[in-house]
């Protein structure tokens, strides 16, 4: 076990907890589009991100007794879990994003650490900085391909895919877990800004916002 | 617009991820204190402003993160190759233009090629 202080972001004590667009909700609204919607926009708030950086052979070594998955080795690559709850991410050569449920983070890390034991790595817990952003619907294609400069089309951005590039202006993580959803994670100091971008340009598609 | 091979990220992306960082394979003098007025200077401050082939260093800032290296043309602009930190670039000014000694040239005595 190493000796880097750790603690759990999450208080015990009864602190009321918004999401990274409580704000936005209040002040642009939540469109409810009913039927005729082509896209669906939902939240993913308060889960657990964890940074993992190291030397892939020793991560994926832990990453696999703790976790149950392999630590994508390809460029771009995004495994999950059966229930598409817990992912893990590429995100550079000595470095992965990993999202699990809110409230598992805590856990995880103090597991990995342990299993790490003394070699070199550093884990960042990234709860607090990020929030998910989901599109579903046959139109979410055709947003990301006027808001992105990257090529989403499904012959370049298979499912399973997962790159870091521009949404809008902000530095974003455009993710494919499956073949009609689309995630995006986003700084939580963007969320606002990414979700009025997301309702001006969904407003041709009747964008449909579940909270 | 670029068009640029991300050599970490194993794909071509836009050039709105990156950014210059100026002169690639700048050394730093192995011992400082030893370096002379000049030396220091020269390895501070003074770049190469070559006409053809240049390498420079490029950040994928918006990405995986990474520095790597890049040949480039500075009359066309055209990215030549890209490679990793710690790599050796397969294109160099000499590889694009061989030096003049490798053609056999007979110059009569007494006149100047």
């Amino acid at each position: 076990m190493s000796n880097a202080a750790t603690f759990d972001t999450r208080t015990d004590t009864a602190i009321p907890v918004e999401s990274p667009l409580a704000y936005s909700y209040r002040h642009s609204g939540a469109p409810r589009a009913g039927d005729s919607s082509r896209l669906q926009l939902r939240e993913r708030a308060m889960l657990g991100h964890l940074i993992l950086r190291g030397g892939a052979i020793v991560l994926d070594e832990a990453v696999r007794d703790v976790l149950g998955l392999n630590l994508p080795g390809q460029p771009q690559a995004l495994v999950q879990d059966a229930s598409g709850e817990r992912s893990i991410q590429w995100l550079s050569p000595d470095e992965w994003l990993v999202i699990v449920p809110g409230g598992e983070e805590f856990p995880l890390e103090t597991k990995l650490r342990e299993h790490l034991g003394s070699a070199h790595f550093a884990i960042s817990d990234v709860s607090g900085g990020q929030t998910v952003l989901e599109l579903s619907g046959e139109a979410a294609q055709e947003l990301l391909m006027k808001t992105v400069i990257y090529d989403v089309h499904p012959s370049n951005f298979p499912v399973g895919k997962g790159v870091t590039t521009i949404f809008a202006k902000a530095t974003t993580i455009i993710r494919r877990p499956s073949e009609e959803r689309w995630e995006l994670v986003v700084r939580r100091s963007f969320a606002d800004y990414c979700y009025r971008w997301l309702l001006d340009a969904a407003a041709e598609y009747g964008v449909n916002v579940e909270q | 617009m670029f068009y640029i091979y991300c050599p970490y990220c194993g794909e071509h992306r836009e050039e709105e991820e990156f950014h210059p960082k100026g002169q690639a394979h700048i050394e730093r003098p192995k011992e400082p204190e030893a370096c002379s007025d000049e030396e220091w200077g020269n390895y501070l401050f003074f770049r190469d402003n070559p006409r053809g082939v240049h390498h420079e260093m490029w950040v994928h800032a918006v990405g995986c993160r990474k520095f790597f290296n890049m040949t480039r043309h500075t009359v066309s602009y055209e990215i030549l190759e890209t490679y990793k930190m710690g790599e050796q670039p397969s294109i160099t000014a000499d590889s694009q233009n061989p030096p003049r000694e490798t053609v056999p040239v007979s110059h009569p005595e007494g006149v100047r090629a």
